[in-house]
């Protein structure tokens, strides 16, 4: 492999007002490589990127493309120098097709549709994506339009390539179809960098590792050198415990029984098919299966957001011994019964929080209703802002910044945050580190486990098996809506848990 | 090697780009705004001496002189003011639940309209008081059915409320006409003041000022709106069923009813303007009456960023506009046609709203980047 270099960062800074994104950067990236870029949340790992991709101009500093001084002004810029960025979120006309948004927005040339799509398939059968140019977006799933993204930064002839957090919505199996591409890439003699909070795959992905720390550069490593504990030393600057401490439920006793659920969603799809199990307190129970297996539906018929076609849904109220049944009631229905209920969705900022809302606001949205009446009072939502980014080490210039703002792992902190503090007797989390750094990660599993001691009834949606076996006392499988099976967190195999994921839709494909 | 760089100078690049911009202090924006309204007077300045050949210094004087120069014209001022005020208060809570009302205009129009009907059917029956409290009462009712009905159908049946609330402005128009119709008999279309004798449901002097009662109340109105949204609870859910209706539904905020709820409020502040405006001032009823400040105040609120405090500065100054302008075509030694006051203020505005790209975006030019390049 020539270690030629392609892409030199000198000594970067950028602020936004008073906060420091990144200071004095420094970093380098070869050709037929890929880099993976490590730090904690809010370490200022988007922003260097965005500096590189032309959405920010750094303050100072040098970017060097092929030995050149390049000045990189805008997203156009950047395709001049042939770099390409895919975005966590993605930028696509839902609309249209797949080759209709790779052709978007580059002018010069005629365009003939045809042409196109022979050029597209022609990239794809290169590196070996799956792609269907007519298809539309708004018919995809999320790893079809990360695809999308990828083929058109490749089509304008991308050698640069970063990647924020591709892996952060693919199932492990997607994560590892889009590594098979990026090495095919690597070996292309393409550069390319890859974000991801996840350790594993950075060791698994890259051939060296830079890492940000609080918007500084500490330094880069060859993977080959490198293990979990030497990468979260230098991501954290001190020795981390990366074990998770799973106590044995007390006094377990059952706090939620769910039966017979029947969901439809709105295009008239199954989402939930008889589903029943019960949650326990003083234990967590994790949930497992393929993203879009129905824990979403199933999380809000609880929560008191969904409509169920049929089922029940219990609550014994510890302090009463009485039993409630919660379906089709309102969350405030739910909470005029007294159960406290703590639900972390999957869309944090869109239903979990109000982006444009400052934190302390954000607070009120559980507690606004309590105190006197008419008239908001702040007080108490501003005291559990300030506890909160002290207790979870928010990184925010203040208690009035809008949670927009904030970087993906601290809006997380604040949402659990407040779901915790309205000392709930049930708490559900959805994907709850989903972007989150391994700090914070956890953090978030500690503050779960706490929970757990308390004899709250712990309900976690996750998607990394190691972690729902090394967390959850017990692991309910779903597969299509459907309950596969529940195992036993602490002798859980999974290969087991990953047959068990895949089951009923391998039955049902076979009887279609 | 150093291709992608010499494709970058060789490709046509336009002279400069625009980005958009975090956030920017408060007295930046403030001075972006002042500048564009030196700059649309500037320019105005230009036409004046277009079209007229006078001293645009004199035409300012004029429409300062014309606003401010008596106690008479400048409670004109204050009055007009009033009425667009208290519009745009009364649409901005609908505003930021991003329901776009814009008719504003009929639900006023409604409002003046079930005060002259009370005045018209009661008469002199009631004591003054009495019959004030009755109309007041009935032009609330009459703008929150109005707004009322398309917040229903937006509520319970997502139809489209803009349109909606447009056609109730014609609906409303074709009512007052029908009404003048029916009381006139002639046929004029004209209908005198009512209680012209006993000045029945007339809103009284105060300090001998016609409209100080009117000026009082829209302050009062924009003081109470202003604490509305930002202190209390239903302000609280204004702004979070405006900013994420799922976000509304997970904390369990019932999004209909507050889409109602706020609708009805919008409407019946609405009504209350009618009610001046026939209570406080013309103590009848034309189809024009709402003079078009139902579609102006959505500027003023918008302008304000819906904050009312801010709508304060931006009613009066499309207020002073108008009244300025319409001074100049009554100066008799000006002789100018309405035209030109109107021209003034559609400049002042224009650049006002086009100041607004420059808070929100940077321009950057490349010709400055690419000399670093050189150096
Ligand atoms: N547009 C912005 N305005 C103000 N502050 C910002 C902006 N963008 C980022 N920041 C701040 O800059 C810092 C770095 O943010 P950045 O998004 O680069 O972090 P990150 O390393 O990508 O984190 P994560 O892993 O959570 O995505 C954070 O403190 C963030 O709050
Ligand atoms: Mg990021």
């Amino acid at each position: 492999m020539s270690k030629d270099v392609s892409l030199e960062l000198k000594n970067i800074s950028k602020s936004f007002g008073r906060v420091a994104a990144n200071k004095d950067v420094c970093l380098t990236v070869y050709r037929g490589e890929i880099l993976a870029l490590l730090g904690e949340n809010g370490s200022g790992k988007t922003t260097l990127m965005n500096m590189i991709s032309g959405i920010y101009h750094p303050d100072s500093g040098e970017i060097i493309i092929n030995g050149e001084n390049a000045v990189i002004n805008s997203p156009r810029d950047a395709f001049d120098y042939n770099i390409g960025m895919i975005h966590q979120h993605f930028k696509l006309v839902n609309v249209f097709t797949s080759t209709e948004n790779i052709i978007l927005g580059i002018d010069g040339k005629k365009f003939n549709l045809e042409t196109a799509e022979k050029e597209v398939k022609a990239i794809a059968d290169k590196y070996g994506f799956e792609i269907d140019p007519k298809k539309k977006v708004y018919e995809m799933s999320v790893s079809e339009k990360q695809t999308v993204e990828i083929i058109k930064v490749l089509y304008r002839g991308a050698d640069i390539l970063i990647l924020d957090e591709p892996t952060a919505v693919l199932t492990p199996q997607e994560a590892q179809k889009l590594f098979a591409i990026l090495r095919r890439m690597r070996d292309d003699n393409k550069s390319i960098i890859i974000i991801t909070h996840k350790l594993h795959e950075v060791l698994e992905i890259s051939d060296r590792v830079s890492v940000l720390r609080k918007g500084e550069y500490v330094g880069t490593v060859e993977t080959k050198d490198a293990d979990e504990s030497i990468l979260t030393e230098m991501m954290v600057g001190k020795k981390v415990d990366l074990n998770i401490h799973r106590s044995e439920p007390v006094n377990a006793a059952v706090r939620l029984e769910v039966s017979g659920l029947n969901c439809t969603r709105r295009d008239g799809v199954k989402a939930l098919s008889d589903v029943s199990f019960v949650a326990r307190s003083g234990e967590i129970l994790g949930i497992a299966g393929i993203s879009g297996s129905g824990q979403r539906e199933l999380l809000e018929a609880i929560a008191g957001l969904q409509k169920l076609d049929s089922g029940s849904i219990i609550y014994h109220d510890p302090k009463t011994g009485k039993d409630e049944n919660l379906r089709d009631k309102t969350p405030v229905q739910i909470r005029e019964l007294g159960v406290r209920l703590s639900f972390v969705p999957e869309d944090r900022l869109g239903m979990g929080l109000v982006g444009n809302m400052d934190i302390t606001d954000n607070m009120m949205l559980r507690s606004y209703r309590s105190g006197r009446p008419v008239f908001l009072d702040r007080h108490p939502p501003k005291e559990l802002a300030q506890r909160i980014i002290e207790d979870l080490e928010v990184v925010t210039p203040s208690a009035e910044t809008p949670v927009r703002r904030l970087s993906g792992g601290n809006v997380q902190k604040v949402l659990v945050g407040r779901e915790i503090a309205a000392a709930p007797t049930v708490l559900m989390a959805a994907y709850p580190v989903r972007g989150l750094d391994i700090n914070s990660s956890y953090l978030i599993y500690d503050l779960l486990n706490k929970q757990k001691e308390n004899g709250v009834a712990v309900i976690f949606v996750g998607e990394d098996l190691d972690v729902l076996i090394e967390l959850c006392d017990r692991i309910l499988v779903i597969g299509g809506g459907r309950v596969t099976g529940v195992v036993d967190g602490r002798e859980a195999k999974k290969e087991e848990i990953g047959l068990l994921m895949t089951k009923t839709v391998k039955e049902e494909s076979a009887n279609e | 090697m150093n291709k992608t760089a010499a494709q970058a100078e060789k490709k046509h690049e336009s002279l400069f780009y625009v980005t958009k911009r975090d956030t920017m202090p408060f007295w930046k924006s403030s001075l972006i705004r002042v500048i564009a309204v030196i700059a649309a007077l500037i320019i105005s300045s230009v036409f004046i001496v277009a079209l007229t050949g006078k001293s645009p210094l004199k035409i300012y004087s004029a429409m300062i002189e014309g606003s401010f120069g008596t106690v008479r014209t400048f409670w004109d001022l204050l009055q007009n003011m009033a009425m667009l005020l208290g519009i745009a208060v009364a649409v901005t809570p609908a505003f930021r639940m991003k329901f776009w009302n814009i008719g504003a205009e009929g639900q006023v129009l409604m409002g003046c309209l079930a005060s002259v009907i009370c005045m018209y059917y009661i008469g002199s029956a009631l004591p003054s008081w009495l019959l004030i409290i009755v109309m007041a009462v009935a032009s609330m009712a009459a703008g929150a059915i109005w707004a009322g009905i398309p917040g229903f159908f937006k509520a319970k049946w997502n139809t489209n409320e803009t349109l909606f609330t447009l056609m109730m402005n014609y609906v409303a128009i074709q009512l007052v006409s029908f009404f003048i119709a029916v009381w006139v008999p002639s046929g004029s279309g004209i209908l005198y003041p009512v209680n012209t004798d006993t000045e029945c449901g007339w809103l009284p002097k105060v300090f001998g000022q016609q409209y100080f009662l009117n000026v009082a109340i829209v302050a009062i109105l924009t003081v109470g709106m202003f604490i509305y949204l930002r202190y209390t609870k239903h302000g609280y859910e204004i702004s979070v069923v405006g900013e994420s209706e799922n976000t509304a539904k997970y904390i369990g905020i019932n999004v209909k009813k507050v889409i109602i709820r706020t609708v009805l409020l919008s409407g019946a502040l609405c009504g209350v303007i009618g009610f001046l405006l026939v209570s406080g001032k013309n103590h009848m009823i034309n189809t024009s009456m709402a003079g078009g400040n139902g579609f102006t105040a959505i500027m003023v609120s918008w302008l304000a960023k819906f904050n009312p405090f801010y709508m304060i500065l931006t009613a009066f100054l499309v207020s002073f506009l108008k009244i300025g302008g319409s001074a100049l075509a009554r100066d008799p030694l000006l002789k100018l046609s309405t035209s030109l006051g109107d021209i003034i203020s559609a400049i002042v505005i224009l650049f006002i709203i086009g100041s607004e790209f420059f808070i929100r975006y940077r321009i950057n030019y490349r010709g400055r980047k690419a000399e670093h390049k050189n150096v």
